[in-house]
């Protein structure tokens, strides 16, 4: 018996077979349901095939919104949220600075902090009225009381930005200071005693070793990018039907939310769920292959 | 050994005796807490006239998005739904589709037909079939701050239509500095009681889509008109009359009205506790002589899910706190509605001091209620009256009455074409 076990034969099936499991049921079994979701029109006991009307229903204005919002979303995210914590990672891994430690804790605190909790703050700080803070604080510099939250697109996209930068960049230095810490010292000392400046070393040692980091924070940014929801959620949620004035913070995946779940059309939200599916990987592929990621190391 | 046998003996029976006396155990889903107060009051005083049939409610307020996807989803897949639900009224037509999850209420609403505001039972009701029963009217009404009505010399009872309002509106303003009243721009609580009022609505009754006719067009208009041109309204800080801004605001004496439905009491009460005594409620002004003077708006619509096991005792006790004399009397105690048995309205009990009549300074709402009771049109709610909120919510108001960006026959054009798909 206990042969049977150890032998060769059994063992790995034995091993990989909770991954196997959770795949089938977890991954593989919804995907393929979602598949066949989209193209059905479901009510209780009467689910049936419809074709494509549920992608002929997406085709409008709303949805479009959502996907802009998505993607804008998404590239001013990376456009901030790479360079930015990079610079903050090179100062903290710069040898010499006595209080390394302390702001490396505290740049990671805001990452501990409850979405709701965050969210629910930002919300009371930028509310409308002349007494919530930020409107306070502007008014003595001559700038009139506004409902940040109502504003136009661009305001709300900021706030959630922000609150995005607020949030990840500690999570990001991490990342860069593990890339930075594999960088061998030799390779500066060879650097500076061949006369290369700090910023020369910045750009030709330090990034393009760093390069490995940043198409994994890239890409798992691109991913957190299109599949956020509960920033925009919480921030709009004092709005009775947790929509935001003229869809502003609306992303592809509170419209999920908003058609599936809300609505109860749950062969819609499965429509826009893959659509969504589709646009995230030919931008993942997109963006590797930018960064060489499929070609082979020469 | 025998000891251990004994103990065994006893054990079971006492079990046994307990599981014999022991209420049935039904479980209610809700999204308002403060209806869990009311539920929780009517088993207690239907245990106490039904021994025999007793009640162990198990009552759960989840927030009001998560229940209505709960319920649904329990629906949709036919496991895990409770015994009992509040469902929303505008989320009620989602369930309402295919194989209906609700069990009919007809045969105990029956014997009482007529004694309820008609309009009320046709709302959760589909093939003449009645799936859930209502908490309240909603009957649409003025408040009136009336601090600052005096200040402007304004006599409200002379208001009779929306000329005469926005007319004292313009004097209010020019007398105190102070706007008439707010309009929601996230959500329908100042748009829709006032079509309704002209008969008109979001879609007819046979259920076409009505969003962008020449009246609903002429109303979102005025609307725009009071904030732009009258200048007699502003925009409700925080974009409605349930943020804690506008609370806060209105509490703190900042406007002159407000028209929202009767259920709108209670937040007078619990949140702008400093205008106690000040606040006056009349019907609504009339758009053309003769006109109504309210509008049914909101609801919840409670019913008894086809998965329950004691479909039967959850019927009883459902139609006992919501259809009933007894019933309906607690309703306007503990939460403040205006119950949907207009036979009620009369009883004494209903003109007794309590919270509500302390705070408000009408001698007896529910004679103004019983004055305007034939002056309410049902509203039609379909499958795509969540689609339609959302649009009034998070677009067509804000357009129109906040950026401007759109006239009220362009946004309400754009939702209805949208619709009509």
């Amino acid at each position: 018996m206990r042969r049977s076990i150890g032998s060769g034969r059994f063992a790995p099936y034995l091993f990989v077979l909770p991954f196997i499991v959770s795949f089938l049921a977890f991954y593989l079994y919804p995907l393929v349901s979602t598949v066949i979701m989209s193209f059905q029109e479901i009510i209780p006991g009467q689910t049936h095939f419809i074709g494509l009307l549920n992608y002929r229903r997406l085709l409008n204005p709303v949805m479009y919104t959502a996907i802009w919002n998505s993607f804008r979303y998404t590239v001013l995210t990376i456009a901030v949220l790479i360079p930015i914590p990079i610079l903050f990672a090179v100062l903290l891994n710069s040898p010499g600075n006595p209080l390394s430690t302390v702001f490396r804790g505290a740049l990671f605190i805001p990452t501990l902090v409850s979405v709701v909790v965050a969210g629910t703050i930002i919300r009371l700080l930028f509310a409308g009225s002349q007494l919530a803070i930020v409107n306070s604080l502007l008014l003595p510099l001559g700038i009139k009381a506004k409902d940040w939250l109502v504003g136009n697109s661009a305001q709300a996209m900021l706030l959630l930005v922000g609150m995005a930068t607020w949030r990840w960049t500690g999570v990001n230095i991490i990342y860069f200071l593990s890339g930075l810490q594999n960088i061998p010292r030799e390779l500066y000392e060879a650097a500076s005693i061949d006369g290369a400046s700090a910023w020369y070393r910045l750009f030709r040692v330090t990034l393009p070793l760093l390069k490995p980091t940043i198409i994994f924070v890239t890409t798992i940014s691109v991913f957190g990018g299109f599949a956020m929801f509960e920033e925009s959620y919480i921030l709009w949620s004092g709005n009775s039907g947790g929509g935001s004035p003229n869809n502003v913070g609306l992303t592809m995946v509170g419209y999920i939310y908003m058609k599936g779940f809300q609505g109860g059309a749950m062969g819609l939200g499965s429509a826009i769920g893959l659509i969504l599916l589709l646009i995230v990987l030919a931008v993942s592929i997109l963006q590797l292959n930018l960064f060489g990621f499929f070609k082979r190391d020469e | 050994m025998r000891r251990f046998l004994v103990l065994i003996l006893l054990i079971t029976s006492v079990v046994g005796f307990n599981a014999f006396a022991a209420p049935t155990k039904l479980t209610l889903w809700t999204f308002q807490p403060l209806h869990l107060d009311f539920y929780n009051a009517a088993v207690k005083v239907w245990n106490a006239q039904n021994p025999g049939k007793a009640i162990d409610l198990d009552g759960q307020a989840f927030p009001y998005a998560d229940m209505h996807n709960k319920l649904l989803v329990a629906v949709q897949s036919g496991v895990g739904a409770p015994d009992l639900a509040d469902i929303e009224i505008s989320k009620f037509p989602n369930f309402l589709k295919g194989d209906i999850g609700l069990v009919p209420l007809n045969d105990v609403i029956d014997p009482y037909r007529d004694k309820f505001v008609q309009a009320r039972l046709a709302i959760y009701a589909k093939d003449g079939k009645n799936y859930g029963l209502c908490f309240h009217v909603g009957a649409t009404v003025m408040y009136y701050n009336m601090d600052i009505m005096k200040a402007a010399g304004v006599n409200v009872d002379k208001i009779d239509t929306w000329d005469d309002y926005v007319k004292a509106g313009q004097q209010v303003v020019a007398k105190t500095g102070k706007p008439m009243t707010t309009l929601e721009t996230t959500d329908q609580w100042s748009f829709w009681p006032l079509i309704a009022q002209q008969k008109s609505d979001y879609f007819s009754p046979n259920g076409a889509v009505w969003l962008d006719n020449a009246t609903n067009i002429k109303t979102l208009q005025f609307m725009q008109d009071m904030i732009y041109k009258s200048k007699i309204a502003v925009a409700a800080p925080g974009g409605f009359h349930h943020s804690e801004q506008y609370w806060g605001a209105m509490n703190a004496g900042g406007f002159g009205s407000i028209w929202m439905p009767m259920w709108y009491m209670g937040r007078f009460t619990d949140y702008m506790p400093d205008l106690a005594g000040k606040i006056l409620i009349r019907p609504l002004p009339r758009w053309t002589k003769g006109g109504y003077r309210s509008a049914g708006m909101g609801g919840t619509g409670t019913a008894v899910m086809k998965q329950s096991q004691n479909i039967d005792l959850a019927k009883k006790f459902l139609f006992f706190a919501k259809g009933s004399k007894q019933g309906n009397i607690m309703i306007w105690q503990i939460l403040g509605f205006d119950p949907i048995r207009w036979d009620v309205w009369g009883d004494p009990a209903m003109s007794a001091p309590n919270k509500f009549t302390e705070y408000f300074q009408n001698d007896n709402v529910f004679k103004m209620l019983l004055a305007v009771k034939d002056e309410i049109y049902p509203v039609t709610l379909t499958e795509k009256t969540s689609d339609l909120t959302d649009m009034v919510r998070n677009t067509i108001m804000v357009q129109v009455l906040q950026d401007r960006s759109k006239t009220p026959t362009q946004a309400l054009k754009e939702a209805a074409d949208q619709l009509r798909q």
